[in-house]
């Protein structure tokens, strides 16, 4: 079951933790496909959001990038990245097994 | 070395270490009891208490002492929401509260009562129209606000929530540590809470003041002390030193915050200018006059930590290395900023021009360094 959180390019709305349990049962339909998955899922902070940073460049502008990543502090910090970063964080999806698939679309 | 963790435990002042040593010889008995010695340390005991009063804008008779402003906010509370049951079971609280607020809260949750977290803005602000229609919730029995983050040093909208608590009935529980000492405390709460070792009291001494009409009733089992509100013989030799500390903090504010303050707008201006890929948070106008924080992006912040500590600076952290839950602090995830690669610098009373130079010339090296051993250039 993959869970939505919705994002936006202004990255989290300061009420993280309590949609991180709301909006049950929205699917990933209609969600752009991913050009790239980086799997950094049992890394911790911040080396999943260096990873990001290494490779947004591989996807063409407007792609999506998804990072797989449990540790709870990436949950916060891939959005903030894309806010100081100016790139756009799409949504966050919960995994099955614990963790989160953070979805990025690549701006310039 | 540069201290520089004042929002964790300010260096006891010097009045206060006068004060405490006077009075472990002079206010010793208890002062409880009838005879001589023991009414010394009832009057020393009750000296100390008008002051404190005087300061936190409350008469003697609403103000105790605690064992430490955790223990203030854990009674404040649960004492408020037993004397409020009739009125209802709903508490609201905002989201980046001290965990004592939280942690009183989850209790009141597993007894059966509900809890409402209001949101805040990107720089720490709970949002005040927010606030507002929380606390108008019929059943609503006790609020909680901060007046000022103890992470980010951002100030609350306490004066709107005391006009929204005013207006639904529902008596405002404030939260005093960060900023009693340092900034005059906003009239109109019914409970407030505070912690002497902020302001460069000793450590062992919390403020609870109730006003007098606020129903309150203790969540222990009855104790004569404190009039029936804390358990247990006062430390009085170290309420003693808190009050002197108070008294002499405030005087100084005057001269002090300002200078404190000019130093922040110093690091808040020169970090992002020194170091890449920096994020400085919180409020940079309505905030607390000592207090700092950014986070560094593509650091660890233990290993920023550690590497600042070994340059001789202590400084603390947010970042969920840093501590022992594994999760980032609950206040940067609220706000939505980076929680990795954070530093809280907090200026104590008397730093120095020259200590700020110095932690801004190390800093930058520091940070290029433990990027440069993750790979990032």
């Amino acid at each position: 079951m993959w869970r939505r959180r919705t994002g936006g390019a202004s990255g989290g709305d300061g009420r993280d933790l309590a949609e991180r349990s709301a909006d049950a049962g929205a699917g990933m339909s209609g969600a752009a496909e991913p050009a790239l998955t980086i799997d950094a899922l049992g890394r911790k902070c911040p080396i999943p959001i260096i990873m990001l940073a290494e490779r947004i460049n591989q996807v063409a502008m407007r792609d999506v990038i998804a990072v797989l990543a449990d540790d709870p502090a990436a949950f916060t910090d891939i959005p903030a990245w894309c806010r100081l970063k100016s790139h756009e964080h799409v949504a966050s999806y919960e995994l099955p097994h614990g963790g989160w698939s953070i979805h990025v679309r690549r701006n310039y | 070395m540069p201290y520089l963790d004042a929002a964790s435990t300010e260096p006891l002042h010097p009045a206060a270490r006068d004060a405490l040593l006077a009075a472990i010889d002079a206010g010793w008995a208890d002062p409880a009891r009838l005879y001589g010695t023991a009414r010394r340390a009832q009057m020393l005991l009750e000296q100390a208490r008008t002051e404190v009063a005087e300061v936190l804008g409350a008469r003697p008779d609403e103000v105790s002492f605690t064992s430490s402003g955790t223990q203030a906010v854990h009674l404040g509370v649960l004492g408020a929401l037993r004397g409020r049951q009739r009125a209802g079971r709903h508490l609201v609280t905002g989201a980046v509260e001290h965990s004592s607020v939280l942690h009183a809260a989850e209790v009141h949750e597993r007894d059966g009562g509900t809890v409402e977290t209001v949101g805040v803005d990107r720089t720490g602000r709970v949002e005040a129209a927010a606030f507002a229609e929380a606390v108008s919730r019929p059943g609503t029995a006790l609020a909680c606000l901060q007046t000022a983050n103890h992470e980010v040093g951002t100030l609350q909208p306490v004066a709107e929530a005391t006009e929204a608590c005013l207006a639904a009935g529902v008596p405002l529980l404030v939260d005093a540590a960060q900023s009693a000492g340092r900034l005059p405390i906003p009239g109109g709460w019914s409970v407030l809470a505070a912690s002497a070792h902020k302001w460069g009291g000793p450590a062992g001494v919390g403020v609870l003041a109730i006003r007098k009409g606020t129903r309150w009733r203790s969540p222990y089992p009855q104790d004569e002390r404190e009039r029936r509100r804390v358990p247990g013989f006062e430390n009085v030799p170290a309420i003693v030193a808190a009050a002197a500390a108070l008294r002499a903090r405030v005087v100084e504010e005057a001269a002090e915050g300002p200078r404190l303050s000019a130093l922040v707008d110093r690091i808040r201006a020169e970090v992002p200018r020194l170091v890449p890929d920096v994020e400085v948070i919180g409020d940079p106008v309505r905030r607390l006059p000592h207090v700092v924080t950014f986070s560094c992006l593509f650091v660890e912040g233990e290993a920023l930590l550690t590497e600042l500590d070994r340059a001789g600076f202590a400084v603390s952290s947010g970042s969920s290395c840093t501590a022992s839950t594994l999760r980032p602090s609950h206040v940067l995830e609220a706000m939505g900023v980076l929680t990795h690669g954070n530093v809280r610098v907090s200026l104590p009373r008397g730093v120095t021009d020259d200590d700020i130079d110095r932690f801004l010339g190390v800093l930058p090296d520091v940070v290029r360094r433990i990027r440069s051993s993750l790979g990032v250039q």
